[in-house]
């Protein structure tokens, strides 16, 4: 049975894309077949941090409204095994997907995979409510930041309300939390919020923290999932969270400030 | 962090702030998410209603559902009348 992995935030900006693209290639590499699905309607953009931009030929809304097949929307990553990719649609059309339509795709996706990641757009309109809806565990995006924390607050009411899984009375999604651009030197400055201020106002078990990292930018510069510069400190960070994601105990690095030589703890820099 | 960022640090610890303020407003709307949406509406036509009788202002007028134990809710409505003249 297919697990459905839905990335959501309610804030734009957060890191969305960036950790579908890096938590789906994570879990090809582990071996999982696995599909990232874009739900951003109208507002494309996994494809470019995916790097197969020119690669879409049909996408989500065709396979909905059988105008192509998954086959042809499908879109096969060429650096990583059984890793696909179903791009979104330019359509403006608001109503463009379907709970009907939406729900019959994940069917077909799910007999042939192991994970559907899910890539939310932000807000908490149609698109957000879709990609949520069906999902059996949810990764909550979040920068140490006062309103991204806030809507992440908002959108965890919704997996608990809006879900299929709460309108069946089926268990609950599991929820995972993740922050992005993480700072340990402002944490420890008092500039941004910690790790545990985070945890004590959301109270969702953390997956993930993801450092402040020149690789992020680099990597969607290059059309690389970030997981897949392993040198970087955030693709290391992104690889821990898969594996946490797939049952694995990993310790959190990255959450504590570098220690610096004497010269540079007195002037700086 | 230098020497010098050090001494001014403690000073305005923004991060404290900003969890003071975010634990204030999620509580807050935590409290409300349980509501159903037609409360603010039922809210403004309380109010349409009794202004027709006497200029109130809408911040005299509280609405709120509580659900209590069991499939028991009391919608509790509070209206503040201004003093005769």
């Amino acid at each position: 049975m297919a697990r459905i992995i839905v990335v959501t935030s309610g804030k734009g900006g957060v890191g969305k894309t960036t950790t579908s693209a890096a938590i789906g290639t994570g879990l090809a590499l582990a071996g999982k077949k696995t599909v990232i699905v874009d739900f951003d309607i109208g507002l494309r953009n996994l494809d470019l941090i995916m790097g197969c931009e020119r690669r879409v030929v049909y996408d989500f809304v065709n396979v909905i409204n059988d105008e192509a097949n998954l086959n042809q929307a499908l879109i096969k990553d060429k650096r990583v095994e059984d890793l696909y990719i179903l791009p979104a649609s330019q359509t403006r059309d608001k109503d463009a997907l379907t709970k009907e339509g939406v729900e019959k795709v994940l069917n077909d996706l799910a007999e042939r995979f192991d994970y559907i990641v899910c890539d939310s757009p932000a807000g908490i309109e149609k698109g957000a409510m879709m990609a949520l809806y069906f999902a059996d565990e949810a990764i909550i995006t979040s920068n140490p930041e006062v309103s991204s924390v806030r809507d992440s607050d908002r959108i965890i009411g919704m997996l608990s309300s809006k879900s299929r899984r709460a309108e069946q009375g089926l268990e609950p999604i599991v929820e995972h939390l993740l922050i992005t651009r993480y700072s340990p030197k402002r944490v420890n400055s008092g500039d941004m919020l910690s790790v545990d201020d985070i945890n004590d106002i959301l109270a969702v078990k953390l997956l993930g923290v993801i450092p402040e990292s020149q690789a992020v930018l680099k990597a969607s510069n290059s059309g690389e999932p970030v997981i897949l510069d392993k040198e970087s400190d955030a693709g290391m960070a992104y690889q821990d969270a898969v594996d946490r994601l797939l049952g694995e105990n990993r310790d959190f690095r990255f959450i504590q400030e570098e220690k610096k030589g004497l010269l540079s703890r007195i002037f700086g820099g | 962090m230098s020497l010098l960022d050090y001494f001014r640090s403690n000073k305005n610890n923004t991060a404290q702030l900003a969890k003071e303020r975010l634990q204030i407003i999620v509580a807050h709307e935590r409290g409300q998410r349980s509501t159903p949406d037609y409360l603010p509406q039922l809210r403004n036509d309380i109010l349409e209603v009794i202004r027709k009788y006497v200029e109130i202002s809408p911040d005299q007028v509280s609405v709120q559902l509580e659900q209590k134990n069991g499939n028991l809710s009391v919608l509790e409505l509070n209206v503040m009348l201004p003093e005769e003249k």
